[in-house]
């Protein structure tokens, strides 16, 4: 397995999936997937729509549950007990591709939630972190507006700040940009660069290959539920080693 | 065309044109009258029927109204009345005056004592309040939680410790549970939780080892004479082996299911409570409030059920069935929802039964039939019984018209409070309710509404409520036969006012909570 040399990546493990299938009723979806990110990596899945990518990071944090094989986050091992699900959710933020905000709360509600609720911060520590968080992704002032008076670029950025309120020791995108304008990719783009910068552990399904050149240590390819080929930026865009992954790339990159 | 637009296609606006006023027609009261009343043939010629038939009927009603004799004993005096004073029509008021307090209270209810109703009614009011408006202090909801009790005492009388002791038990239920599922260490909860299985699994094991006893003894009193007998025979006989077999197998799941949670207390708390607050009430509620009362007595003189009636009946059966059937309602769509087979079934099962059989006819399962189950010593309240089955029936509908609620809520709702590490009940209460019960507002309102009209329905199980009373007492008497547009109108006016402002309401709260755009 390629390992990165970087500084910011340490030699602990954040999470660990063996030998991991799933299946949607007599579908395969996942094949004998096996993965190993360590603390600080930012990782880049992409592939053809269906091979699974999604599938796979909802794996991580129990939003799709898998039939066989072992996955460990942060030294919890992902169970059907729900206790440890519930740990395990804490610790891992997740971004969608329609960031689902709660659209009944307003952004400082939505960012305060999940700590109050769950770490039982009281409620003014949670709003001063809420804020705080708001201000890294430079919306401070939208903080008492609700969810449908922002502009998509807003809403992925207060969803991100979401995610970061609980203080996550990992992050899941899933296609965070492909809903949004091309405009509005960019300031999408700049707080998850940022955000990788600080060395959060990051794993990123998306088709933005510039994003990819430039912030993640290492880019996997999957196809048809399998990982194809997985290696570092460079050598992957500019070598590609399977067909199936220059027929890819081709073809996203192709215009 | 082709020629200028070749030479303008470079363009560059210099000046702004200045807003003007739109053209008389297309403004203010004409336009709305040209658009509305006259916008073609077909319109007009509506438009101009329509004010026909109004003005037709308005010439009809009017002086009826106009007329009407507010001061008579009787239909007849109305008549002659009318008659001295040479009017051709004119309606007859007078029997809403002579009749007012039963149409409005019933015709049992003690007169010294409408002040109670009155005053509970102000309450209700006050009560309610904080409920319907959110920018009211939080702290009245505490005098909401009071109010059943107050009102209980008021309306039906009696001693007031009957309702304290009732409450008092409720909060020691409270505490019980509270006390279980978080107070004590995991060790003693262990030890709770193995007595309490052993107690619940037991309990079951008895219980249908007894039922299945009793299956026996109902096979072999239908005996196998005839066809149908014999399949009854049969069938009695395969429920009662199922149970024989299934009792003690049973008993053992359900008690190892219990201990088996003395960890996170969730079911060991609920059995405790439930079963500590059932032999409060069986064994201790009578003793305390008796006791008390021979102590302190404070008493109203008592009003039976039966003595209910008018108006203040129908406010208080849709007031009760509406604040009882939404929370059971959200229940059993939740329920309904559940991955669990056991609780999904018993859901489904209640809501598809309930909702495929007529209110009419569960009345009378409640006025006749519940009579014929019940040991005959029991004394089951018939207006308990009769908000028993009104409760069941809305909140069947409503269970389906939250269900919609929640069927439209995007699936990344769920997702996202999820991945938040929110449990099923935070994320339940925090995220899916509050926008599954604001989609269903419509749906809720309209159940309520309806709700509330067929509490009417209980005249037909000689209950006297308003229709009860104007069909009954008030029909019947010799004063006022063959009165019927005064007291029916007066009835609608009522419903009509009470329904329209529940509907008012309604739309007033769903621009409230409207959060996309302010």
């Amino acid at each position: 397995m390629a390992q990165t040399s970087q500084m910011t990546v340490s030699d602990e493990v954040a999470i660990e999936i063996t030998n991991m299938n799933k299946w949607y009723g007599t579908f395969h979806v996942l094949r004998d997937i096996d993965l190993t990110v360590q603390r600080g990596e930012r990782i880049v899945i992409c592939g053809p729509s269906g091979s699974g990518k999604s599938t796979l990071i909802r794996c991580i944090n129990a939003l799709e549950e898998h039939q066989k094989g072992k996955i460990v986050v942060d030294g919890t091992v992902l169970s059907s007990d729900l206790k440890n699900i519930d740990k395990i959710r804490s610790e891992v933020g997740m971004c969608f591709q329609h960031f689902n905000l709660f659209p009944h709360l307003s952004i400082l509600e939505n960012c305060t939630l999940a700590p109050i609720w769950v770490r039982k911060t009281p409620k003014k520590e949670a709003e001063e972190i809420a804020m705080h968080y708001l201000e890294k992704v430079k919306i401070p002032e939208q903080a008492d507006k609700y969810p449908g008076q922002l502009s998509g670029g807003q809403q992925q950025r207060v969803a991100i700040a979401r995610s970061l309120c609980m203080q996550p020791r990992i992050m899941l995108f899933d296609e965070p940009t492909s809903a949004l304008d091309p405009e509005m990719i960019k300031e999408v783009l700049d707080t998850m660069i940022e955000l990788a910068e600080e060395g959060m552990t990051m794993l990123c399904v998306t088709h933005e290959m510039g994003f990819a050149r430039q912030v993640a240590n290492r880019v996997i390819f999957m196809d048809a539920g399998q990982i194809v080929e997985q290696n570092e930026p460079e050598e992957f865009f500019n070598n590609p080693k399977s067909e199936r992954t220059q027929l890819f790339l081709s073809q996203i990159l192709g215009h | 065309m082709s020629d200028t637009h070749a030479q303008t296609v470079a363009f560059v606006r210099e000046t702004q044109i200045p807003p003007s006023a739109p053209p008389v027609t297309e403004a203010g009261v004409i336009k709305w009258v040209r658009e509305n009343l006259f916008s073609g043939v077909f319109n007009t010629v509506l438009t101009l029927i329509a004010f026909y038939v109004v003005a037709r009927f308005a010439v009809f009603v009017f002086p009826w109204f106009y007329n009407g004799v507010w001061e008579a004993a009787s239909r007849k005096e109305c008549i002659d009345i009318l008659r001295e004073a040479g009017k051709q029509t004119g309606a007859c008021f007078a029997v809403l005056v002579d009749r007012w307090d039963h149409l409005v209270f019933g015709f049992k209810y003690p007169p010294d004592g409408y002040w109670r109703i009155l005053v509970s009614f102000l309450l209700l009011v006050v009560a309610v309040a904080p409920a319907l408006f959110a920018n009211l202090p939080r702290k009245m909801l505490f005098f909401t939680a009071l109010y059943p009790f107050l009102a209980f005492w008021l309306i039906w009388g009696g001693s007031l410790w009957l309702p304290v002791a009732i409450l008092g038990l409720i909060i020691a239920t409270m505490l019980v549970f509270r006390l279980i599922s978080s107070q004590i260490s995991v060790d003693i909860r262990k030890i709770v939780s193995a007595v309490i299985g052993v107690i619940c699994g037991a309990g079951l094991a008895y219980l249908l080892y007894i039922g299945a006893q009793e299956l026996v003894f109902i096979a072999n009193s239908v005996g196998t004479e005839g066809l149908i007998s014999g399949i009854a025979y049969g069938v009695f006989w395969i429920m009662a082996i199922f149970a024989f077999v299934f009792c003690v197998p049973m008993g053992i799941f359900v008690g190892y299911a219990i201990y088996n949670s003395y960890e996170d207390g969730g079911l060991v708390s609920i059995v405790a409570s439930l079963l500590f607050g059932y032999l409060a009430f069986v064994y201790l509620l009578g003793p305390i409030w008796m006791a008390l009362n021979a102590v302190i007595p404070i008493e109203l003189q008592a009003v039976a059920s039966r003595d209910m009636g008018g108006f203040m009946l129908n406010m208080l059966l849709g007031t009760i069935c509406v604040s009882l059937s939404i929370p059971l309602g959200i229940l059993l769509a939740l329920g309904r929802q559940s991955p669990m087979p056991l609780i999904k079934g018993v859901c489904v099962v209640f809501i598809e039964f309930i909702r495929g059989v007529p209110l009419i006819t569960l009345l009378f399962v409640a006025n006749v039939m519940l009579a014929y189950f019940l040991p005959p010593s029991s004394n089951f309240d018939l207006i308990l019984r009769v908000i028993i089955m009104i409760t069941m029936f809305s909140a069947a509908y409503i269970a389906e018209v939250i269900r919609g609620g929640l069927a439209a809520l995007p699936k990344g709702q769920y997702e996202a409070a999820d991945s938040l590490g929110l449990d099923y009940g935070q994320a339940t209460r925090l995220i899916i309710l509050p926008q599954a019960l604001k989609i269903s507002i419509p749906g809720i309102v309209n159940v309520a509404v309806g709700l509330f009209k067929d509490t009417t329905l209980v005249s037909i199980i000689s209950m006297f409520d308003l229709v009860g009373m104007i069909r009954g007492p008030i029909q019947n008497s010799t004063e006022w036969t063959s009165v019927y547009w005064e007291v029916y109108g007066f009835g609608a006016l009522l419903f009509f006012v009470v329904c329209y402002s529940i509907s008012q309401y309604s739309q007033w709260l769903e621009r409230q909570l409207n959060t996309s755009h302010h």
